[in-house]
Parts: C-alpha cells; sequence; structure tokens
C-alpha cells in the first residue's frame, strides 16, 4: 500500500503514523487511514507542534530529556520518539562514515599514521555522543507509547498476580524463583549493553553500532520489554554479567586492581540476578563458568605467575563467581520467604512442615497431639510434592473402572473429605467411649482407616486401578465402619524399629494392605471427569520406597491426648530453600504440553516461524503481536551460518599454519574469539530447550537472539574488512566498508519502519486482507496478524 | 586370530615396481603376470601367528556362553518381548517397535531362520515352556557368539593401546568373568551384540589410528577404517544406545583428524584425502548402512499386522492384506459426489475416523452448560458404516459422481453429508463439549431456532505441490477449513463421556496458534457413489468396495515414516518391579531377577560380579584424580610421564573412561523407564579400564622393586577373589542349580537384592 516513489516522504510522515491517539478513546481507524495515504492529511495540529519543537531545541540529549519527561502524560506527542528515530536513520550515513573511519584507524592502530592527540580526544567524545545517541534510541523506542493497551496482556495475568500477592503478602507457588516479580524496566538497557559487549570484543565501533542497530530495532525485544513480563528483567541480568564478564576479561592484564575487582564481582551480582528472575539464568552462569576455567587454565599456565598468586586468582573467583551470588540468591529468597507469610492458595503443594510457617494456616502456632492413638481423627498426606491428602467423598467408580465402590483420591485442598478415623482391625467398639484407656497406635499394627464424612473403610482388592493398570484400585468400603479382611492395613514407619508410636507430621509411615501387601500409593495421575479431576489413589504391588508411597499425618484431632505446640517443627532456611526449589522444579516439569495441541518448537524460533499474540485477535481488536523484526531475525540466521563457514577456514588456516599479515590474522583472532564467545552463548541460550519436556514458547528464544545479534556485528563488519581489505587499496576498501556497514544500518531501520505497527499495536483487518495496514508484510503464512 | 603372510609383500613391491614402469599400458595385465611368474618360481608358503591367548580366550569364551544354552527351555524374561518379533518375522508380519532399529530384531531372527523356526509361539508368559518347534539354541547363539567374542576383543583393544600382554589378559579376563554379561549373553537380548559392535568399532578404530603412521592408505588401513563405520552402524543398528559409542569414536577421530590438519608436513592435498576418507568411511557408510537396515525390514516384512493403525494410510495400503485388500482399485482422485471414510492423520490418541450418528447431543452438559442439541459427530476408532461421507457440490443437489468426475481441488468450496443420515456437517458458534474454546461440530438438525445451518467448508490441501493440486484418496491430507468462521475441523483428543458412547471428541478450532497434525484428514476408503436414493445408498454404503491397483510407496518415504513414528511413539511410561535408577547400577545396588524354575528354586538373576563392579568404578574414580593430577602439573611443566606414555594414557583413558561416561552419564537425563541391563555397555568399557590403570601403577607408581612384587601380590589376590566371587554366584547366572532357602539367603549380600525364596 505504500507508495514506492514517496518512500522518504512516507518515512517522514510515518511519524504520524505511530504517534495514534491514545487521548482519541477506543479510536483506531484513523491511523489506518493515515497510514493508507502517508503524508497526505497533515498530522494533527499538536503532532507537528511537538515536531517542531523539538527539531527546534537545539541539542539532541536535552530534546530527549524534555521528551522523556513529558511522556507519560503526553497525549499526541508521540511523533517526538519517532521524530528521534527518523533522525537516527537519517543521521545513519553520516555516523556509520565517521564510524568507519574511526574503526579504520582503531584496526590499524600500529600503522605509522597515528592519530594526533587532539584527533583522539575527538574520538572518544564521538564514542560517548554515539553511546548516548544509542542508549537515548533504544529508551525512546521503548518507552513509546508504553501505556497502550490499557488492558492485560498474555502473561501479565501470571506475573501481575504475583505483584498483587507480594503486596498481600499472601504465599503462592510460582514455576519461577521470585526476584523478577519485583517488576521495572530494564528491557532498554540491553542495547548499550549490547553495543558495549560487542565494541569490547571487536573494537571497532560499526560491529557495534549494527548490533546495537539489530536489538533496537527488532520489534520482538521492544514488545517484550513493554509489558509486565520477567524476560526484560532477565536479558537485563543476562547480558549485564555478559559485559561485566567481557570488561573484567579485557581487565585481565591488571589483576586485583579495583576495575579488576569491581567487573568480577559485578558479574557475580548479575549472576545471582539472572537466576533469581528465572531458571534459564543458570545458561549465563555456565558461560561465565566456562570462561572462568578457560581463564584459570591460562593463568595456571604462565610459568612466571607462582602458586601463591594463583591461589589469590582462584580464591577471588570463588568469593565473587561462587560465594557472592549464592548468598545474594539465597537473601531475595529469604526476603521471598519472609513477605509472604501468610497461608494462600498455594499452601497444599508443600509439605505439612513448610505450612507451619504459613500464618492463617491451620497448622501455623497450632497445637496438636503429638502420638497417634486409635480413635483419633486424622489428615493423611502424601509426601511427594503435589499430590495432596488422601480423600473420598460419596461418588462412586463408574461402570467399568474396577468395582462399584466409593471413590479414593488424593486432593490439593483442605476439605472435610480429607478426614480419616483410625480404628483397630477386629474390633467396632468406640475408641472413644471415655472409658477405654487411650491406646497409641504403633508402628507394625493392624488399622482400618474409616472415612469420616461417609463411614466407609479404606480397602483394596485384586481390580486392576482405573488408570495405573498394574496396580490394585483403592476404594472405600462397608456400611458403617462395617467391611471385610481387605480393610485392613498394617502401618509402618520408614526406618524405624517395630513397636515405636507413630508421631504427627514426623513419622513418614506406609500402609500395607494385608490381603494382596500392596502399598497404599498415588500414582500423581488425573483422574477423568468422572473423579472430579482429582488425583488416582493406587495399591501399588511394587514394594520399591518411592515418595508416592509413603504419607504423613497431617490433622490429628483426638480430645483424650494432650496438645504440644507445633514450633519445634519449624523447617530451617537451608531446608525451606530446598523444599521450594523441589516443588519449582516439579511444578517446572509439570507444564507438559498435551499431544493434541500445537506447541510452539525451538527449531521454529530462529527462523521466525510464528509469533505469539499478546492482545487482541480479530480485525476489531487493538492487537500486539510478538514477533521478530524478519530481516533482522533471518539476517542472524544467515550470520550463524557465514559465521560457521568462515570460523571453520579460518580456524583451519591457522591450524594449517598459513601465513597471514598482521592485520588479517587480528582481524581472525578477533573473529574466532570474540565470535566464539558470543556463539557460545547463543548455543548456551538455545540448544538446551532442545531437550526440555515442558511447554515452550516463543520467547525463550530471545535471550539467545541477543547473541545471535551481536554475532551479527561481529561478524560482518569483520568479514567486510577482510574482504575489502584483501581486494583493493586502502581507501577504497574504507569505502567499500562503509557502504556495507551503511546498508546494514538503513536496512534495520526500514524494516523497522515497516514492521514497528506489530510492537506498538495495530487496527485494522488482518493482515491477509488487502485493506489491512499490515498487508503485504505477512512473509510467512504461519504469521497472524 | 590368525595371522596369514603369503607372498603378498613381494607382490605389493613388485606391484609399486609394475605400477611405475607400465602405468600407462594396462598395468594390471603385467601384475597378474608377474604374480603368476612369482607363484611359478618359488613354492607357495604360508606362515601363521598364531596368538595362543587370544584363541584361548576365545575358547573359554564360548565354553562360558555355550554351556548348556537351550536351558532353560522356558521364556527368559525380555525374551517374551524380543520373541514376538522374532515370530512376526517369521510370518514376514509388519511390526513397529519403538525400543530401537531393526538391526538387532533381524540378528535374533536370523537365528530363529537358521534354526528352521516357523514363528509359531505365543510369546505372552515369562516362564512359559517352548513347544518343540521352537530352536532354543539357535536363536539364543548368536547373541551368546558375540559375547564370546567380546572377549578377545578386549585383549586385542588393550593390545592396541599399547599396553602389556598381561594387562590385556586381565581386561579380557574381567569381560569372561563378569556374570551379568554371562546372563546377559545367554538370552536372546541384544546387549551383548551392542556390547560386542561397540568394542569392534573402538577396536577398528585403533588398528586404523596405529597403521595411519607407517600404512597410510593401505588396504589395511582402508580395511580397518571402514569397519569402524560398520561397526558404528550396526551397533546404532541394534539399540539407538549405540549412537553413543559412534560419538566416542567420531570425537576422538575428529581431534586426531585436527591434528592431521596441523601436521604440515603432509601436503594439502593429501589432508584433503585423508579427510575425505574419514568422511567417507565414517559418515556416508554408516547412514547408507542403516538406510539398508530399514531396507531390509521393510523389504521382509509385506505383509499387514495388528500394528498397522498406527501407520498412515498410505504406509497401510503398502501391506499386503490390511488396508491394500480393501483399498485396491479406488478411484484416485475426489470428486463432487464421492463417498470417502475420513482418517485423521495424527491418530492420537487412537487412530479414528470421522463418524456420526443419530444421537444429539445432550441438551444440558453436567455442568451445566447448554449444547446444540443437534446430532453428534466424533471421531470413531473402529470400522463403521457411519464412518462413510458424500463430498457434495454446495451449489447442485445431486449426490452421485457425474460423467465425467469433476475432481475437487484445493482451495473448493464443498459440503459433507453423513451416509446414513444425510446430514451436513456444521459447526457454529457454540462451546464444544469438552473443549470450550472450541467450537462444537455437529451434523446440522434444523429445529427452527433462528440457527441457521453453516455447513460450507472450504478444502485446503496441506501437502499440495501446486494450488491447483486435486484431492487424491489416502495421499492428501487436508484441512476443513469453515467458510463463516475459519474454524479448522479438528481431533481434541478427548474422549466423551457416556453420551457420546467414549468415542473422541471432534471440535472446530477457531484460535489455532499454527498447523498441527490432528486437524488434517485423509481419505482412506473411497468409491464413487452412484445411487441418488437414499435406500439404495444405505445399500451401497454396507457393501464393500473392491479394486486392484496397488500404490506404493517409495521407500524413502516408508523409512522416513516409520523412522518418525518410531521415534515420536510415546510408550505409556511402564511403572516395572525390577526397574531401577542410574545412580543404584554403579554399586550394583539392584538385580532383576530374570527367571525361576516351575518347581525347584534354580534361579536366573541379572546380578554383576560385586567385587569387579565395585573396582571398576574405583578404577574409573583413580584415573580421573590421576588424569587431573597429571594435567595439572603438565601445566606447570613438570612431566611426570614420557611424552608417549602420557599420550597413550591420555588415549587409553578417553576411550574406555569416555565410553564408559558417555554409555552412562546420559541416563540420568532419559524420563523412560530403565533397568539394570542399560548399564552393560558403559561397564564394558570400565573393566577394560581397570587393568590399564593397575599397569600404570605397576609401572610408574611403584618406585621400588619390592613395592612391584607387592603389587602384584595384591592384583593376584583381587583376581582370585573376583573368581571366587564369579563363581559362587553361578548358580545364579546360569539357574542349573537348585539351592536351599539357607544358601540362597547366604547369597543375599545387599538387602537390595532380590532373590526369590520359596515358601516351603
Amino acid at each position: 500500500m505504500l507508495c514506492a516513489s514517496g518512500r522518504l516522504l512516507a518515512a517522514r510522515a510515518a511519524t504520524s503514523l505511530p504517534a495514534p491517539p491514545r487521548g482519541r478513546g477506543p479510536a483506531g481507524r484513523h491511523p489506518r487511514r493515515e497510514l493508507h495515504f502517508p503524508g497526505q492529511p497533515g498530522p494533527p495540529p499538536g503532532d507537528s507542534l511537538a515536531g517542531q519543537q523539538t527539531r527546534q531545541s537545539a541539542s539532541p540529549h536535552r530534546r530527549v530529556i524534555l521528551r522523556w519527561g513529558r511522556m507519560p502524560p503526553a497525549v499526541g506527542r508521540g511523533l517526538a520518539g519517532a521524530e528521534l528515530r527518523l533522525r537516527r536513520s537519517r543521521c545513519g550515513p553520516r555516523a556509520g562514515r565517521a564510524v568507519g573511519r574511526d574503526g579504520a584507524i582503531q584496526a590499524a592502530a600500529r600503522s605509522p599514521k597515528r592519530p594526533s592527540p587532539g584527533s583522539r580526544r575527538f574520538e572518544g567524545t564521538g564514542r560517548q555522543a554515539l553511546l548516548v545517541l544509542v542508549t537515548l534510541l533504544s529508551f525512546a523506542t521503548r518507552f513509546h507509547r508504553l501505556d497502550q493497551p490499557p488492558h492485560i496482556c498474555w502473561d501479565e495475568t501470571h506475573f501481575g498476580k504475583m505483584g498483587s500477592y507480594y503486596i498481600n503478602r499472601t504465599f503462592f507457588f510460582d514455576v519461577h524463583p521470585p526476584l523478577g516479580k519485583l517488576c521495572a524496566f530494564l528491557g532498554s538497557c540491553l542495547v548499550p549493553f549490547a553495543y558495549l559487549i560487542v565494541l569490547d570484543l571487536s573494537k571497532s565501533l560499526p560491529a557495534a553500532l549494527v548490533t546495537a542497530a539489530l536489538l533496537t530495532f527488532d520489534t520482538g525485544c521492544l514488545t517484550l520489554s513493554q509489558y509486565i513480563l520477567l524476560d526484560p528483567i532477565l536479558m537485563f541480568f543476562i547480558l549485564a554479567a555478559m559485559l561485566s564478564m567481557v570488561k573484567y576479561n579485557s581487565c585481565a592484564n591488571r589483576p586485583f586492581s579495583a576495575p579488576w575487582w569491581f567487573w568480577l564481582s559485578l558479574t557475580g551480582i548479575s549472576l545471582a540476578g539472572a537466576l533469581g528472575v528465572k531458571f534459564v539464568g543458570l545458561f549465563i552462569i555456565l558461560q561465565v563458568g566456562l570462561n572462568t576455567i578457560a581463564d584459570l587454565w591460562h593463568l595456571f599456565g604462565d610459568l612466571s605467575l607462582s602458586l601463591v598468586t594463583m591461589g589469590k586468582h582462584l580464591i577471588a573467583r570463588i568469593l565473587c563467581l561462587i560465594v557472592l551470588p549464592l548468598a545474594l540468591y539465597m537473601a531475595i529468597f529469604a526476603v521471598h520467604i519472609m513477605v509472604l507469610s501468610k497461608s494462600g492458595p498455594g499452601d497444599g503443594f508443600f509439605s505439612s512442615a513448610f505450612q507451619a510457617r504459613l500464618s492463617g494456616n491451620n497448622l501455623h502456632n497450632a497445637s496438636i497431639p503429638e502420638h497417634l492413638a486409635y480413635g483419633s481423627v486424622i489428615t493423611v498426606k502424601n509426601l511427594r510434592m503435589a499430590i495432596g491428602y488422601l480423600h473420598s467423598h460419596r461418588h462412586l467408580y463408574p461402570e467399568g473402572i474396577g468395582a462399584r465402590q466409593q471413590q479414593v483420591t488424593t486432593y490439593l485442598h483442605k476439605d472435610y473429605n480429607n478426614l480419616w478415623i483410625i480404628k483397630k482391625h477386629n474390633t467396632n467398639s468406640d475408641p472413644l467411649d471415655p472409658s477405654f484407656p487411650v491406646e497409641f497406635v504403633r508402628h507394625g499394627d493392624i488399622i482400618r482407616l474409616e472415612h469420616k464424612e461417609t463411614s466407609r473403610n479404606l480397602h483394596s482388592h485384586y481390580h486392576e486401578a482405573p488408570l495405573t493398570r498394574k496396580h490394585f484400585q483403592v476404594t472405600g468400603y462397608g456400611i458403617n465402619g462395617t467391611g471385610d479382611s481387605n480393610d485392613f492395613w498394617r502401618i509402618e514407619v520408614v526406618n524405624r524399629k517395630f513397636g515405636n508410636r507413630i508421631k504427627v507430621l514426623r513419622s513418614r509411615i506406609r500402609l500395607i494392605h494385608m490381603v494382596t501387601g500392596c502399598v497404599l500409593g498415588s500414582s500423581g495421575k488425573i483422574l477423568p471427569k468422572w473423579g472430579w479431576e482429582q488425583l488416582e489413589v493406587t495399591c501399588t504391588p511394587y514394594l520399591k520406597q518411592t515418595l508416592n508411597s509413603i504419607w504423613n499425618v497431617e490433622d490429628h484431632i483426638n480430645p483424650k491426648l494432650p496438645n504440644i505446640s507445633l514450633d519445634v517443627l519449624q523447617p530451617s532456611f537451608p531446608e525451606i530453600l530446598l523444599e521450594s526449589h523441589m516443588v519449582m522444579i516439579r511444578g517446572n516439569n509439570g507444564l507438559k504440553p498435551k499431544d493434541n495441541d500445537f506447541t510452539s518448537k525451538p527449531w521454529h524460533w530462529p527462523i521466525n516461524y510464528q509469533g505469539l499474540r499478546f492482545s487482541g485477535a480479530n480485525g476489531t481488536d487493538f492487537r500486539v503481536y510478538l514477533l521478530g523484526n524478519p530481516v533482522v531475525w533471518w539476517l542472524n540466521l544467515v550470520s550463524i551460518a557465514l559465521y560457521l563457514v568462515s570460523g571453520g577456514v579460518a580456524a583451519i588456516a591457522m591450524q594449517r599454519g598459513a601465513q597471514l599479515s598482521t592485520e588479517v590474522e587480528g582481524l581472525t583472532r578477533i573473529l574466532l574469539q570474540g565470535g566464539g564467545q558470543v556463539l557460545l552463548g547463543w548455543m548456551l541460550h538455545y540448544f538446551p530447550f532442545f531437550l526440555m519436556g515442558r511447554i515452550l514458547y516463543f520467547h525463550h528464544y530471545f535471550p539467545a537472539m541477543l547473541f545471535s545479534s551481536m554475532l551479527t556485528g561481529i561478524l560482518w563488519d569483520t568479514l567486510l574488512r577482510l574482504c575489502a581489505g584483501s581486494l583493493a587499496s586502502t581507501s577504497l576498501a574504507r569505502g567499500i566498508h562503509a557502504v556495507g556497514i551503511l546498508s546494514l544500518l538503513l536496512g534495520t531501520a526500514y524494516s523497522f519502519y515497516l514492521f514497528h505497527p506489530l510492537a506498538y499495536g495495530m487496527i485494522g483487518p488482518l493482515a491477509q486482507d488487502p485493506k489491512s495496514p499490515m498487508a503485504g508484510l505477512r512473509w510467512l503464512e504461519s504469521w497472524e496478524f | 586370530m590368525t595371522h596369514v603372510c603369503t607372498e603378498l609383500v613381494a607382490t605389493r613391491q613388485l606391484l609399486k615396481a609394475v605400477g611405475r614402469a607400465g602405468r600407462r599400458q594396462g598395468g594390471l595385465l603385467s601384475l597378474l603376470f608377474y604374480k603368476m611368474l612369482g607363484f611359478l618360481k618359488r613354492p607357495v608358503v604360508v606362515t601363521a601367528d598364531i596368538n595362543l591367548n587370544i584363541v584361548a580366550l576365545t575358547g573359554v569364551g564360548l565354553l562360558s556362553r555355550l554351556w548348556h544354552l537351550s536351558y532353560p527351555r522356558a521364556v527368559v524374561f525380555d525374551e517374551v518381548y524380543y520373541g514376538q518379533y522374532i515370530s512376526f518375522y517369521m510370518n514376514r508380519i509388519f511390526f513397529l517397535d519403538d525400543s530401537g532399529p531393526p538391526f538387532g530384531h533381524m540378528l535374533l531372527a536370523l537365528g530363529g531362520y537358521l534354526g528352521g523356526f516357523d514363528g509359531n509361539f505365543l510369546w505372552n508368559r515369562i516362564g512359559a515352556e517352548y513347544t518343540s518347534n521352537v530352536p532354543v539354541w539357535a536363536l539364543r547363539l548368536l547373541p551368546a557368539l558375540t559375547g564370546a567374542l567380546s572377549v578377545p576383543l578386549g585383549y586385542q583393544i588393550a593390545l592396541e593401546l599399547r599396553f602389556s600382554h598381561c594387562a590385556a589378559m586381565g581386561a579380557a579376563l574381567l569381560l569372561l568373568m563378569d556374570n551379568a554379561l554371562i546372563t546377559q549373553s545367554r538370552l536372546m537380548l541384544l546387549e551383548s551384540p551392542l556390547i560386542f559392535f561397540n568394542l569392534l568399532a573402538v577396536l577398528s578404530y585403533l588398528k586404523f589410528f596405529n597403521s595411519q603412521k607407517h600404512s597410510a592408505f593401505s588396504l589395511r588401513w582402508w580395511f580397518w577404517l571402514i569397519l569402524t563405520g560398520v561397526a558404528c552402524a550396526c551397533a546404532v543398528g541394534i539399540k539407538y544406545m549405540g549412537i553413543f559409542t559412534y560419538l566416542l569414536v567420531l570425537g576422538v577421530a575428529a581431534v586426531h583428524a585436527w591434528q592431521l590438519i596441523g601436521d604440515q608436513t603432509l601436503s594439502n592435498v593429501r589432508v584433503f584425502c585423508h579427510l575425505l576418507a574419514r568422511a567417507v568411511a565414517l559418515l556416508v557408510a554408516p547412514a547408507t548402512l542403516y538406510l539398508l537396515f530399514f531396507y531390509v525390514h521393510l523389504a521382509l516384512l509385506c505383509r499387514s499386522g495388528p500394528h498397522d493403525q498406527i501407520m498412515s494410510s498410505a504406509f497401510q495400503a503398502s501391506l499386503e492384506g490390511g488396508l491394500a485388500r480393501i483399498t485396491q482399485g479406488q478411484p484416485l482422485e475426489v470428486a463432487f459426489g464421492s463417498q470417502v471414510t475420513l482418517r485423521n492423520v495424527f491418530g492420537k490418541p487412537l487412530p479414528c475416523w470421522l463418524h456420526s450418528h443419530q444421537n444429539t447431543y445432550p441438551m444440558i452438559y453436567e455442568n451445566g452448560r447448554g449444547s446444540s442439541h443437534q446430532q453428534q459427530v466424533t471421531c470413531y476408532p473402529f470400522k463403521d458404516v457411519n464412518n462413510w461421507w458424500i463430498i457434495k457440490d454446495p451449489g447442485k443437489h445431486q449426490l452421485v459422481v457425474s460423467n465425467p468426475p469433476r475432481p475437487v481441488r484445493h482451495g473448493d468450496v464443498v459440503q459433507l453429508v453423513h451416509g446414513m443420515t444425510t446430514r451436513l456437517l456444521n459447526t457454529h458458534d457454540v462451546a464444544a463439549p469438552l473443549s470450550p474454546h472450541a467450537q462444537e461440530v455437529s451434523c446440522y438438525v434444523d429445529y427452527n431456532i433462528s440457527m441457521p445451518a453453516q455447513n460450507l467448508w472450504r478444502l485446503d490441501i496441506v501437502n499440495r505441490q501446486s494450488d491447483k493440486d486435486t484431492w487424491k484418496t489416502i495421499l492428501s491430507a487436508v484441512r476443513f477449513v469453515h467458510l463463516n468462521t475459519s474454524a479448522v475441523l479438528k481431533l481434541s483428543g478427548a474422549h466423551l463421556p457416556d453420551w457420546g458412547f467414549r468415542q473422541l471428541e471432534v471440535v472446530g478450532e477457531k484460535l489455532s496458534p499454527g498447523h498441527h497434525e490432528s486437524m488434517a484428514w485423509n481419505v482412506e476408503e473411497h468409491r464413487y457413489g452412484t445411487s441418488q436414493e437414499q435406500r439404495d445408498r444405505e445399500l451401497e454404503l454396507h457393501t464393500p468396495t473392491q479394486v486392484d491397483v496397488s500404490r506404493n510407496l517409495s521407500f524413502m518415504a516408508r523409512f522416513s515414516e516409520l523412522q518418525w513414528r518410531m521415534l515420536t511413539l510415546r510408550s505409556e511410561d511402564a511403572e516395572h518391579k525390577y526397574s531401577s535408577t542410574p545412580l543404584e547400577w554403579a554399586m550394583l545396588d539392584t538385580n532383576i531377577v530374570y527367571w525361576l524354575h516351575p518347581r525347584t528354586s534354580a534361579q536366573i538373576h541379572l546380578l554383576g560380579n560385586i567385587v569387579i563392579w565395585a573396582s571398576a568404578s574405583l578404577a574409573t574414580a583413580a584415573y580421573a584424580l590421576l588424569f587431573l593430577w597429571y594435567l595439572l602439573r603438565r601445566r606447570r611443566a613438570i612431566h611426570d610421564l614420557p611424552e608417549d606414555v602420557w599420550l597413550r594414557w591420555a588415549l587409553a583413558g578417553s576411550l574406555c573412561a569416555g565410553g564408559w561416561a558417555l554409555n552412562y552419564l546420559p541416563f540420568f537425563l532419559m524420563e523412560k523407564t530403565l533397568f539394570l541391563y542399560h548399564y552393560l555397555p558403559a561397564l564394558a568399557f570400565q573393566l577394560l579400564l581397570v587393568p590399564l590403570v593397575l599397569q600404570h601403577f605397576a609401572d610408574h607408581l611403584c618406585r621400588t622393586q619390592l613395592q612391584r612384587n607387592l603389587f602384584s601380590a595384591l592384583v593376584i589376590a583381587w583376581y582370585s577373589a573376583a573368581c571366587h566371587v564369579s563363581n559362587t554366584l553361578r548358580p545364579l547366572t546360569y539357574g542349573d542349580r537348585s539351592l536351599s532357602s539357607a544358601e540362597l539367603l547366604a547369597l543375599r549380600w545387599k538387602d537390595s537384592w532380590d532373590i526369590l525364596i520359596r515358601k516351603s
């Protein structure tokens, strides 16, 4: 729909496009029209005014501060940000050229023509200006139209809810570690971080600029940074760790100096942050670990260093990279646990002892009888996390599924139907009769468990269990406590001697069926509708001790016994830590996709096969679609392949001992070392997903995408230099290089102009409709916008 | 092993001379001539070097594995599993086993073929007596032979690693003595062939590597290089696990190739030739061989059988009997008026056909939601007359095929008429019974309640070549996209409750994030409808289709489908009484009862020689520590070992310890049910390491003669202990002797061992 002739015009007029009308209420038809006829109707007066203002203001710096400060309330002032972007792309040529020269100076540092001190000072300020520019651009794109759409998008339901849990101090269960939910905006820092990393690795401004452009103009990163999600925080810490690692590597010639310590400990801190947000943080830890090992190995081979110095090096790293992050991580956890001190919906996932520390939970500050006696009313909890309490209810197993007797299940929530009465197997007298003496239950006793609400006995027999065919069915049987010999169970305490009493909460018990010899357990499988989607309880003939068949007694009511306080049960901090991690890992593994549903596969990601709908689906909705800028992503993909080829050739040439000129050798080293480090980062953040069984989403790829963008920057800059250098004279080579870099910068900027509605939101018909603003941009059939 | 040395050396020299002289004019002829001349001039002499060690080891190996091989004459443990596949091979019936590629199964079946097995035995119960038609000895022979030959292989590997004969004998003895290895190789199981090919791959690589320096590109060099690739392919072909050894060999080969690239005395062309030869032998050859296994497998299994349903219609149609019998001669192109059955391509949880029947959706569901109360549409896992649908052109009334037939193309709009009830397939904005986010699919019943029929579907051929493609029976996978709502007809995978007769739910998926096979359908049975009258049509639907054109799939299509199904078939993770975790293996905390005599207490266990297992784990730890120590000291320029010893030590470690780690550690990441026998390939590598570590201790860490003597005495004592343990556990290995309860109890050295004691 865009007029080809008026491309520049369109680009200019596009300023009106991302400036939609927060104040225009539910609108949405106007922007479409503006897009269709770019540049035709003049932008609304407010817009053009803002544009003029910014254009008149003197320094870019001030301009942006002004913009930034006013941004959220400003209505219709989106223009300024767009204007900046535009300027950036127009500035591109100049910047690129300047940089090209600059980079050439860098590369030819050995050459006799050294720049004068004055030019160096100029160079320094130029660099800083560039960094500022990159940062500002990044912030401008990220903060532009931040409050659109005003409703909850996608995972925001999840993380937003958790935020409010923190505020109410209610305990909840989540599959991710806590830090991330104290949410803030860090996505904008990614660009300058990546810029600095590449600058440090390649010592080349053009490479850094290309990387920065790729990330700034990637619609995916932009979208992800604009919502209350964990990913921007995670990516922030990942890149922060990477940056400080790279910086610290370049301080290697001044060990134990202040900057050295600073960067080393900053690496550790960022690692703790990354791990505290999501477990994906483990990959960057792996990378830093590998780097540290290589570093130490290198130092160890340096015979001029004494073993004492080596020891110092080692201890410094252990302190900063292991002790410090661990301490921080635990501190984060301690805060999490301290803040969330109230009982909430996630309690049932945790063990009885864990619950005892949540105020509001019935186990908190509770006092109950310590030893189990006949006649006690109890609840029985499975020891495996997230299985729950032994439960029964007035519903029968359906026809065709074992015997048509009352269902027995496990249930995660507290409920009257979880209550059971312990009775002797052979007498039916009421043990609560005050005339009888208290008789404790002992390890090895044969008992009967009567369901309190329905007065049926826990029962098993030689029928196959509903889901786990090799196990026996467990039912509720009998009338008013009278059943048959299939109701008899031997109660055993794990790892204790026969004859001991059984303690509430602390004894780990097994119930062994007398007739069949099987063990009461829960398979953890979810029953179908007829079982109310509670979990299956079976009697397993396999006597291996697994947590599924071990239980503990949680509630205990017996008026004849004295109560004791449960404070002794309070678990220690390491126990809490361990338990919550176990639950998280189980929860993560439990997120399994169903067979008949479409799921995102890791191989989809780098090819940008399919995005995620963040908000809206129909032609009438305000739609945001998480999808990478295809130009950027496909360039990255090509770059990885190209890198593997060129890196392979370079490595083989080195190994064959090819004679290279010093300049080429320097470039090859940058390609292999700098590029290799980034490639390793990409691999570590991408390949492990192939092994994961849980549900995966497109956004899992973004940390890897950051690394592949950095690789692209390094690769193209180096390759252009190498090719141009081998083809032509110095000045021409510089020219070729500059043109190459420039076209990359302009290309990404233009593609961003095309695709930016993905991130900033689009209204109007879907893209297959020729009337849509995005018509013609649906390059893959699998994209849905 | 004999080394036959004939005139070949002389011939080779002659060949060189001749080659130089007469390369231009037919060197081959003159070579033959010279060769004959040589034979005439001198007597034919055969000198044979026979290493008696190897002969002896092979002999003892055979003895230990073949002794009383056909005892017990009953199904032992997993024989029940592999046996059924042998029977399938004998009857040439197609089957699908996701546990591994077919080469291993074929090896076992080869034994059955040679023994004249007719395949008539019902493998249903462990412990069942074999009938007289089952050649037990022949069936167990191949695993036993490979198990026996692994012993001399171990010996040779240690020799090729340049360790002493003594150490090599030690390694072979360990392989010979271990009770678990003996048990496993005496039954119809696949571990011992796998171990054999693993060791063969390592040995041939070592032989190849050792001949690299002196005689690159010689016949011998080529032979061992290619044998490496072949052995790797065989190992992978037996079990997927073989891939770990393949990776090990590839890794070591890659490191050596990298060193070769760095060798600047070689010309570029020569380096290139070296790399090419390795790529061909280690990458191309194994891949080809792997395909060959499947080719033979598919060529052998040409009849339909019980596993057909898992495969696509096209695959089934390529098998004799089964679907082929029904679908032969069907018209290829679906036309307006065609009568078809539509099978879901994904077929999970069950393979099924689009189905409808008189019954309607219940007015109100259990949870209070309402339905359209129209006729149910489901997916039904059995053949049924209600699975027939007629493809109708929305613009015309006729339900028969016109002459000439009008084929349906990609993008055409069609209506689907249910054959028996003549109602049209319909979907609308009503939540589906079990998947409320999706639309209900029904056969439209007009209740006159302002719910209009929405029965137009656009045909979307998923695997089309061009946009003009016609819809083909069996071959095309199609989607039906609803015209009004753009919902896609999909099998949700949920089972309907009683009102839906537990058939599978079919829904219209509105917001699908992408294409999934559960949305694709293919025509399985197909005929051109000829009767416009409903009664005639019902009659027509009840008669089976028949014809006789067979449609053959190419081998690659069949291979890729079969391989894909094998990899993705998720068998229910069956809990097993004898399953164990990798942690329990290294110290032998677990065992498996394979067989118990029906009357006496004679029993066979998979139970290793605990002394050997424990010392192997210890040796691995010792190796790792020593290696690390040497490595660190070398980095500080302290060379404890001479360079060649160090290289040897590193190579031995990377092959033996590396082989152990690669075959063991991945199990920690696996989620499937694991058994003790999964550890045996790793164990075989680990056993090789023990004598190497011992020799290293003796040679380099014992400084004085006294120490050396003491150490030798210790080693001998240790070996005797291992022998003794082996002998003590022998009744549980061979199951030939009934032990009393007291004796059995005395053998229960660990509480975790499960030894069966009969209650008298």
